[in-house]
């Protein structure tokens, strides 16, 4: 048997193991800082406070956690919706070492304090080139494939997961121009409100295409696997892309409402921002459609409701997110408890919930087995999860808001009626709730690393063989 | 013309560019190769224990 003829499934497999445990590691510093908010005794300085465990958490979780969960489903659907096997064996090798290289520098160098300070990323310049070199890497890899297809037509999938790798190269280059001084620090480029606003050019389209793109990728695929049905709408998927892609670039400007950045970019970030809602719905809608007629399976299978209801999450989070970008309502919801609330109902409402579906669905396959070792402890980290989600993003809300409009209650004479402190004060009971859920969110990951244990220990590795003929 | 205009000739361009995109995606010439790619999930070889594809060829 020729090496070409089956799949590489073996950075698939390393991706989707790291996957959870990364998803382990980052949701536990997101608990501690969770804590530290309730028990500021639990800063530990120099390296374990709130300050630098907070970049450490959200790195883990968007590109160790997510980025682990794109790289490793980008690299099954590619393969399987070409038919053909990896581009280069050896370079998709070194994308898996060189990421976990990036995660682990990222884990040593943010408790040490070494930070460009830019939010999402904050990695310093020598990093900054390792992610680069592994990102060409990972586009190699991923648009040979699509080169050497066997199938007519590139899935559309494919389209999301390409998308993504090239607007996250542009992002990242972008963003990190910066004139390194010593090994450990660099300034940035950019200067004044140009900085911010490159700043938040990147930041919201991290979000747009790392948290987005990529993760719809993989809902145009498991979504219809898993319903064993094919998409509801293929045209309305590709209007769903262009649409994604003419619009996400613009809604940045939305970070900076009432700020130094001139008011008309302010105002197009906000109307783009609005305008955004429109293809996600239709994306929303075209993945929960694609149930019409299997709607029965939600009630037995516990990985289509990881799947439907992480599409639930993404369609509440992409209408609130909208809305906060209406000049009115930012300026109650901005800096607030709100903003974080809103990020977490899609961070892991949407990318973690779809995350854990499809490696539900994947890791199984990638060990030779039918399923997971347990179907009900699937069932189990659903509602634990979910639950928790709900806790998290409805504490937030009602703190979010109360803190705005504390914040912007005034006296008859002008002066504010709250102080910082009364206010902080006034968030305990709901950090406490927030703790809670996110506790229950983790918690869920740990029967996760459980089920996947009892899946895959003593299981061979398999290969997927190639389908041979060259189909239509 | 300044580069302003360049500009706003650039939005409507893209914006045309997009309604076009629209239009083709739902041009019925479309639908065929449309509906052959969207069964390209389910060409597989044996290794799938979902074989239900088959009954949900008739989308749009």
């Amino acid at each position: 048997m020729e090496a070409q003829s089956t799949y590489n499934y073996k950075v698939v497999r390393q991706f989707a193991i790291m996957t959870v445990v990364w998803g382990i590691v980052g949701m536990l510093v997101g608990v501690v800082i969770a804590a530290q908010l309730i028990w500021p005794n639990l800063n530990f300085e120099p390296w374990l406070t709130y300050g630098r465990l907070r970049p450490l958490h959200t790195n883990a979780v968007i590109f160790a956690f997510g980025g682990s969960a794109l790289f490793a489903s980008a690299y099954y659907i590619v393969q399987r919706t070409c038919h053909a096997r990896l581009f280069s064996d050896k370079l998709a090798a070194f994308t898996f070492w060189g990421w976990q290289l990036v995660i682990l520098a990222a884990a040593i160098t943010l408790p040490l304090g070494i930070t460009t300070g830019k939010e999402y990323a904050e990695l310093e310049w020598p990093i900054d080139i390792l992610i680069t070199l592994v990102w060409v890497a990972y586009a190699v890899v991923f648009f040979g494939t699509i080169l050497k297809r066997k199938t007519p037509h590139i899935y559309v999938a494919n389209w999301f997961f390409g998308a993504f790798i090239l607007a996250i190269a542009l992002l990242h280059i972008v963003n990190s121009a910066e004139l390194p001084v010593s090994l450990w620090k660099s300034y940035s480029a950019y200067a004044g409100v140009q900085d911010a606003m490159v700043e938040w050019w990147y930041g919201h389209n991290a979000v747009g295409f790392f948290l987005t793109a990529g993760f719809l990728g993989m809902m145009y695929y498991f979504v219809p696997k898993q319903a064993g049905r094919p998409v509801y709408s293929y045209r309305l998927s590709v209007v769903h892309f262009w649409a994604l892609i003419f619009t996400y670039m613009w809604a940045g400007p939305h970070h900076l409402e009432y700020t130094a950045l001139p008011d008309w970019a302010q105002s197009l970030g906000m109307v783009f921002s609005l305008i955004l809602l429109a293809p996600s719905w239709g994306g929303m809608i075209n993945g929960i459609m694609t149930l019409s007629g299997a709607w029965g399976k939600l009630r037995t299978d516990p990985i289509l409701k990881f799947l439907v209801t992480s599409l639930s999450f993404y369609g509440m989070s992409t209408f609130e997110g909208p809305m906060m970008s209406i000049k009115t309502v930012n300026a109650l919801s901005h800096y607030t408890e709100w903003v974080i609330g809103h990020v977490h109902s899609g961070a892991l409402g949407w990318v973690a919930m779809i995350t854990i579906g499809s490696m539900y669905y994947l890791i199984p396959r990638l060990f030779g087995r039918e399923s997971m070792y347990s179907v009900k402890l699937i069932t189990v980290h659903f509602w634990v999860a979910t639950i928790g989600v709900v806790l998290y993003i409805v504490a937030l809300w009602i703190a979010g808001v109360a803190e705005g409009l504390m914040w912007r209650a005034s006296n008859p004479d002008g002066t504010l009626v709250y102080s910082f402190a009364e206010v902080v004060k006034a968030m305990y009971p709901f950090y406490t709730i927030r703790l809670v859920g996110g506790l229950m969110f983790f918690g869920g990951m740990l029967i996760m690393a459980y089920n996947t244990w009892k899946t895959v220990a003593g299981q061979k590795p398999v290969e997927a063989l190639i389908p041979a003929a060259v189909h239509a | 013309m300044d580069i302003n205009d360049l500009r706003s000739l650039f939005t409507v361009l893209t914006f045309l560019t997009f309604v076009g995109i629209v239009f083709w995606a739902w041009s019925g010439r479309r639908k065929a190769a449309f509906d052959e790619a969207a069964m390209i999930p389910f060409e597989e070889d044996g290794e799938e224990s979902h074989k239900s594809a088959s009954v949900a060829t008739q989308r749009r």
